[in-house]
C-alpha cells in the first residue's frame, strides 16, 4: 500500500529533476555566450564604435557604423521583400489547405526551410550577382528574403489555422464574400501570431553570414547605395575575427555584442506581440 | 389553421457528405412570421438541413445539395444566384456564441451592415442600437459598445450574435441549437427573444430540447435518420402526432 506511492513519488521527483537539468543545460550556452560577449565586447563600446568606420589594418580606434547601418538596410530590404510573400503564401496554404498546389508549396517550403543558408547565397550569386555584374547589398537582401519566406509561410499558415472555424462560418453566414472572410476575420484574428512569426524570422536573418558572403560581400567603407557591396555586422565579425590584428578582434567582439543585442531586441518585440495576444483572449 | 404562403420552402431537398446522404428528400415550408422548430435525435440531419437553407452546407468538406430551396419564389440554388447575396437575406445563429474577437461589441453588430454596403456612421449607430434592442442586449452594453465582446457572458454573447444576425434586416433567421451551450437563465432570455423575433422574421430553429420546441414554436418538424417524419402545428405534434416514431421520440422512448 505504501510502497507504490513512494516509488511513484520518487520517479516523479527524478523525472522533474531531469527535465530541470535539461532546461538548465539548454539555457547555459545562451548565458555563457552573452556573458562572454559582454566581458570581451563591452570594453570596445564607445561613441566612436557607433559613428566611425573600421580602422586601417593594424591601426587602433575606429568603429562599425557602416556595419550597423548595413545590417539595418539589408535586413530591412530583405524583410520588405520576404514578409509579404511569406505571409501571403501562408494565408493561401491555410485557406486552401487541400489542393495539390498547396501540398506542393508546403513541401517546397519545408525543403527550403531545411536548406543550408550558404546555398541561398550561391543561388542568388548565380541569379542576381552575376547578371547585375557585381556584388550588392540588394542581392544580399534577396538571399535573406529567400531564407525568410519559408519560415514566415509556415508560421503564418499555423497561426491562421489556429483561428476557430466558427468565426469563418459566422462571417460567411453574414454574407461576407470569401476574400473578406479571409482578410477581415481570419487574418485579423491571427495577426498577432503572424507578427510574432515575422519578427522571429527577421531576428534569424539578421544573424546570417554565409548567404551574404557571395552577395553583399562586405565593405570597409560607409555605404548606403543598395547596388554596391555593403557591410553587415555578421560579415564584419567574420572578417575581423579571422584577421591577425588584435584591434580588429576587439571590434569583432563589440560587433558581436551589438548584433546579439539587436536580435534580442527583436526577440523581445516578438514576446511583446505574443503577450498582447494572450491578454486580449 | 389555414396555411399562409410560405416565405421559405424546400422541395425534395437532399444533402450529402461525399456519397453519404445526411438529409433525404425533405419538402418543408416555413410561413412568414412563424417559428418552426426542427427536432430529432443527434445525427438526424437537422443541423445539416438548416445549413442548406443559407447555402452554408456546400462549403463543408464534401458537402453537396440536391433538390431546391425557395426564398420568396427564387430558387436559391439556381446557378445565377449568388450565395453571398442569399446569406445576406438569411441570418444565422450558431450553437456556440461566436462573436468576432477582433471587433468591439458595436463592430460585431455593424459587421453585417458594413458588408452590405456603405452606411453613414449615424445610420450605422441607429441600426446597431435597433439590433441590440431587438436582441434585448442594449441596456446591458450601451455603456461599453467599444469593449471586447469577450468580456460578455455566454448568454450575452449569444444575444450579441443574434443582434449581429438581425442587424442587416434579413428575411429569415436560422438558429442552430442556440441555447445548448447556455445556462437555464440565459436560455430563458433567448427563448423569450425568439418569440419576439417572429414579429419581424421567419424563424427556423434547430433544437434537441423538446420542451423548448413545445414552448416557443408554432410548427414543429421531426427528423429521423435524415428523413422528415412529420411536420405539423406544434400543439398537434406534441399532443396527437400521426406518426408512431414521432410519438416514441416525444415521449422519450428513444432518441
Amino acid at each position: 500500500m505504501i510502497a507504490r506511492p513512494l516509488r511513484r513519488r520518487l520517479v516523479s521527483r527524478l523525472m522533474t529533476g531531469l527535465t530541470l537539468v535539461a532546461a538548465a543545460l539548454a539555457l547555459l550556452p545562451l548565458f555563457a555566450i552573452f556573458a562572454d560577449l559582454v566581458l570581451k565586447g563591452a570594453s570596445s563600446l564607445n561613441l566612436e564604435f557607433f559613428v566611425a568606420t573600421p580602422p586601417a589594418a593594424g591601426q587602433t580606434g575606429g568603429g562599425v557604423a557602416n556595419a550597423i547601418v548595413g545590417t539595418l538596410l539589408i535586413v530591412g530590404v530583405g524583410s520588405v521583400l520576404g514578409l509579404p510573400v511569406g505571409i501571403g503564401a501562408g494565408v493561401y496554404l491555410a485557406e486552401y489547405p487541400d489542393g495539390r498546389f498547396s501540398s506542393l508549396v508546403r513541401f517546397f517550403a519545408d525543403v527550403l526551410n531545411g536548406t543550408p543558408s550558404v546555398i541561398a547565397g550561391i543561388v542568388v550569386w548565380t541569379w542576381v550577382v552575376r547578371p547585375m555584374g557585381g556584388f550588392s547589398a540588394l542581392s544580399g537582401a534577396v538571399a535573406l528574403a529567400i531564407l525568410m519566406i519559408p519560415m514566415v509561410t509556415r508560421t503564418t499558415e499555423e497561426m491562421v489555422r489556429l483561428v476557430p472555424h466558427s468565426l469563418r462560418e459566422a462571417a460567411l453566414a453574414l454574407g461576407y464574400p470569401r476574400w473578406r472572410t479571409t482578410a477581415q476575420v481570419m487574418v485579423r484574428a491571427a495577426w498577432p501570431g503572424i507578427v510574432t512569426g515575422g519578427l522571429v524570422a527577421v531576428a534569424r536573418i539578421a544573424g546570417e553570414t554565409a548567404p551574404l558572403l557571395f552577395t553583399a560581400l562586405g565593405n570597409l567603407n560607409f555605404k548606403t547605395n543598395l547596388l554596391q557591396p555593403m557591410q553587415t555586422l555578421s560579415l564584419q565579425i567574420y572578417f575581423f575575427a579571422t584577421s591577425p590584428f588584435d584591434d580588429w578582434h576587439r571590434l569583432a567582439w563589440g560587433a558581436a555584442l551589438v548584433l546579439m543585442a539587436l536580435v534580442l531586441l527583436v526577440g523581445v518585440g516578438a514576446r511583446y506581440a505574443t503577450r498582447s495576444r494572450i491578454r486580449n483572449a | 389553421m389555414p396555411e399562409p404562403t410560405p416565405r421559405l420552402h424546400t422541395e425534395r431537398l437532399s444533402a450529402f457528405f461525399g456519397s453519404t446522404a445526411a438529409v433525404k428528400q425533405v419538402t418543408l415550408a416555413f410561413p412568414p412570421n412563424t417559428v418552426t422548430a426542427v427536432i430529432g435525435p443527434s445525427g438526424c440531419g437537422k443541423s445539416t438541413f438548416l445549413r442548406c437553407l443559407n447555402r452554408l452546407h456546400e462549403l463543408s468538406r464534401g458537402g453537396r445539395v440536391e433538390g431546391g430551396v425557395w426564398l420568396d419564389g427564387t430558387d436559391i440554388y439556381d446557378p445565377d444566384v449568388n450565395p453571398v447575396a442569399i446569406r445576406r437575406r438569411i441570418g444565422m445563429v450558431f450553437q456556440h456564441p461566436n462573436p468576432f474577437p477582433t471587433m468591439s461589441i458595436h463592430g460585431n453588430v455593424a459587421a453585417g451592415l458594413r458588408v452590405n454596403g456603405r452606411l453613414s456612421r449615424a445610420d450605422t449607430d441607429v441600426a446597431v442600437e435597433r439590433a441590440l434592442r431587438g436582441a434585448a442586449l442594449w441596456d446591458e452594453v450601451k455603456d461599453r459598445l467599444r469593449a471586447s465582446p469577450l468580456a460578455l457572458s455566454g448568454g450575452q454573447q449569444q444575444r450579441l450574435c443574434i443582434a449581429r444576425a438581425i442587424a442587416p434586416a434579413p428575411d429569415v433567421i436560422l438558429l442552430d441549437e442556440p441555447t445548448s451551450a447556455l445556462d437555464p437563465i440565459a436560455t430563458q432570455s433567448i427563448e423569450t427573444l425568439v418569440q419576439e423575433l417572429k414579429r419581424d422574421f421567419t424563424v427556423v430553429m434547430v433544437t434537441h430540447n423538446m420542451q423548448q420546441a413545445g414552448r416557443i414554436s408554432d410548427y414543429t418538424a421531426f427528423f429521423y435518420l435524415g428523413t422528415l417524419i412529420e411536420h405539423d402545428v406544434t400543439t398537434k405534434i406534441f399532443t396527437a402526432p400521426s406518426e408512431e416514431r414521432t410519438e416514441a421520440y416525444i415521449t422519450g422512448r428513444f432518441g
